[in-house]
């Protein structure tokens, strides 16, 4: 187990070292950073001397390894645009992006697990069946398309719900909530929705597919034997063991989630860190794309890595395997 | 066994050699093309993707204007609604947008680009994943840890992330006038470079096991070439899931490409995708014009539809244990 968890840790580690170093080439080389931090009126010993200072005259490995450090220590320079701390920028942004993924999150489990269990229950009827085909729409339908569909229905045309911002926030700390105001939660209920449509679809089909294995089994068929009413037996006994897997999926799904937030954010104006990222992207802002870009990668591994570890814990034939595949997930 | 009945009774005389059948009739009477026929829902969907293929095929030849030019564009034609409103106008079918252009003729162009864009950049991916994921199957070692850390690597990205940056440093670091002509060709990279590693690894895991089994050896004995080996017998093993994967990332690069361009790092507006329409759409979507957002919106959510349809078809019907 030991030798599993140094294996699956040092795997993490070197892809978030060739992230830095993709991130890193991006800050270096594309783009001057002494051109974009000086003003026009900069002499050419101003330049030459930020450029001492900023270190861009060292090697290359000595650069990196520099980078590195800073990004670990949460030190990832000064936004070319605003002249603000990057890190500074992001942890403002962070809550809203945060608040956003979490309720979708929970709407994709609360509407999606009902859903697969209905499918998996009535096989074959009618209603599993348009479920069935409504999952495939729903995987089909893009994100940004059907926030702009909320957005005609319920605010253009109903005008039931705000179509951007993120309502009054309420400051505990550093951390800025929208959920404890009246216009905080109205404005988070389109982006939650239309971010939580593909995860929904998403969680309908993996417990679909779960609970058509776990009915088939005898324990299901002795406890209907022994008189247990049946909406027991499926939601009770069966969907307890299915929930593994789908706690699994939405775990991992959830960098993609933050991942994918930046489109709803775009869609809806709201003021996460992917609005954040998409207008550093229009401006060329490279630290704060490089920030992103290693924070969201980091989200990413550390979620999988802890999903593979507590599967190798749970499940020892897998440390064997997974040792001998060099630790691969896929 | 067939030869021993055919020699032994003379009686009855059949035919040396079995009738070859022509290829297409051999394709009508396939398992696969029954299983077609019994799906409802597959055939639907391949209807509906034949007509947006062949009308966005013939597009300069069915529509009623071109929308890139603009001389062709008339002002006092803008802002017109849809044919079944009362303020509709002939030929304007899905009205106009606010310099008078058709939704109906941008649609059919843009469903051109963008069709062509998520075919290339399967095309791509394809290309690169088998080659590589047959090396480093077939040969290991350091090659194979090399091609499979890459991946591992672009894996541990999100991939509208990777999609993005790319776009967004090549944009950037090309001069002004090569941006849109290259805007296409840097897509299909963008959306290319993270789905290769799935294809990379299927085809690996499969070569892997092959390359072991006595036939693979004998062809090695025999001195037959590694690609040869490689080609024409290890990669004809694995083209089942490869298939079913590949259509259904077709529908996906559509969707990725769609989603670049809404976010304003893909096609620019003057040869806009369906994406594009979208984001221009977007702007007008609180002055009451939702012609111009919806109609290419649906559109999209067609073509990926249909895709996802017929992959889902096609996954279940050449899974052998759903026989």
């Amino acid at each position: 187990m030991l030798a599993f968890l140094i294996k699956r840790g040092a795997n993490a580690v070197f892809v978030m070292l060739a992230v830095a170093l993709l991130a890193f080439t991006i800050f270096r080389f594309f783009g001057d950073p002494v051109e974009m931090m000086v003003n026009e009126q900069a002499t050419q010993e101003d330049r030459a001397e930020l450029r001492e200072r900023l270190g861009l005259n060292d090697g290359f490995v000595t650069q990196y390894t520099r980078f590195v450090t800073n990004a670990v220590q949460g030190d990832f320079g000064i936004s070319y645009r605003n002249q603000q701390d990057v890190m500074v920028l992001i942890g403002e942004r962070f809550p809203a992006t945060f608040e956003l993924v979490l309720v979708a999150t929970v709407i994709s489990l609360v509407v999606g697990i009902p859903l697969g269990v209905i499918t998996a229950v009535h096989r074959n009827s009618r209603l599993a069946n348009a479920l069935q085909l409504g999952s495939i729409v729903g995987v089909s339908l893009p994100s940004f398309v059907v926030g702009i569909m909320l957005i005609l229905a319920f605010s253009v045309s109903l005008g039931w719900l705000p179509a951007f911002g993120r309502g009054e926030t309420v400051d505990i700390g550093w951390w800025s909530t929208g959920l404890l105001t009246p216009s905080g939660r109205a404005a988070l209920v389109l982006p939650a929705i239309s971010l939580s449509t593909f995860q929904i679809t998403l969680v309908m089909r993996l417990v679909r597919a779960e609970m058509l294995e776990v009915l088939r089994t005898d324990y299901v068929k002795f406890a209907r034997a022994r008189g247990v009413p049946v909406g027991r037996v499926t939601w009770v006994h069966a969907l307890r063991n299915c929930l593994m897997p789908v706690i699994t999926l939405t775990g991992m799904q959830i960098g993609n989630l933050i991942a994918f937030a930046l489109v709803t954010e775009t869609v809806f104006q709201w003021p996460g860190m992917g609005l954040l990222f998409i207008q550093a992207v229009t401006f060329v802002d490279i630290p704060v794309m490089a920030a992103y870009l290693m924070l969201v990668s980091f989200i990413f591994v550390a979620l999988n890595t802890v999903v593979d570890v507590t599967y190798a814990w749970v499940d020892p034939r897998l440390r064997d395997d997974a040792a001998k595949a060099g630790g691969a997930n896929g | 066994m067939a030869d021993l009945t055919m020699t032994t009774e003379d009686s009855t005389p059949a035919p040396l050699l079995p009738v070859r059948k022509s290829r297409l009739a051999a394709m009508r009477e396939s398992d696969l093309a029954f299983s077609f026929r019994s799906h409802p829902s597959a055939i639907f969907a391949a209807c509906l993707l034949a007509l947006v293929a062949l009308t966005a095929l013939f597009a300069p030849w069915i529509t009623p204007q071109d929308p890139y030019d603009l001389a062709a564009l008339e002002l006092w034609n803008a802002e017109i609604p849809p044919i079944w409103n009362v303020d509709g106008q002939w030929p304007y079918l899905l009205g106009t947008d606010t310099q008078g252009r058709d939704i109906l003729s941008a649609i059919l162009y843009g469903s051109r680009i963008s069709l062509i864009i998520g075919f290339a950049s399967v095309m791509v991916a394809l290309a690169v994943g088998l080659s590589l994921g047959l090396v480093a199957g077939y040969f290991g070692g350091w090659i194979d840890n090399v091609i499979m850390r890459l991946g591992d690597v672009l894996l541990s990205m999100p991939f509208i992330l990777i999609a993005i940056l790319i776009t967004a440093v090549a944009t950037a670091s090309l001069p002004t006038g090569l941006k849109d002509v290259l805007a296409a060709p840097i897509l299909i990279f963008a959306i290319a470079v993270p789905s290769w590693v799935q294809y990379a690894r299927t085809v690996r895991a499969s070569a892997m096991v092959e390359r072991k089994k006595e036939y693979v050896q004998a062809a090695r004995l025999i001195r037959v070439r590694s690609w040869r080996i490689m080609l024409h017998h290890i990669l004809p093993n694995c083209l089942t899931p490869i298939l079913v994967a590949a259509t259904l990332n077709f529908g996906l690069a559509i969707l990725s490409e769609a989603t670049l361009s809404f976010l304003g790092v893909g096609m620019p507006p003057d040869q806009p995708s369906l994406g594009t329409l979208i984001r221009i759409g977007n702007q007008y979507l609180f002055s009451g014009l939702w012609w111009i957002v919806v109609f290419p919106a649906v559109q999209l959510c067609l073509i990926v539809l249909s895709v996802n349809m017929i992959g889902d078809w096609l996954r279940d019907a050449l899974n052998p244990k759903l026989r």
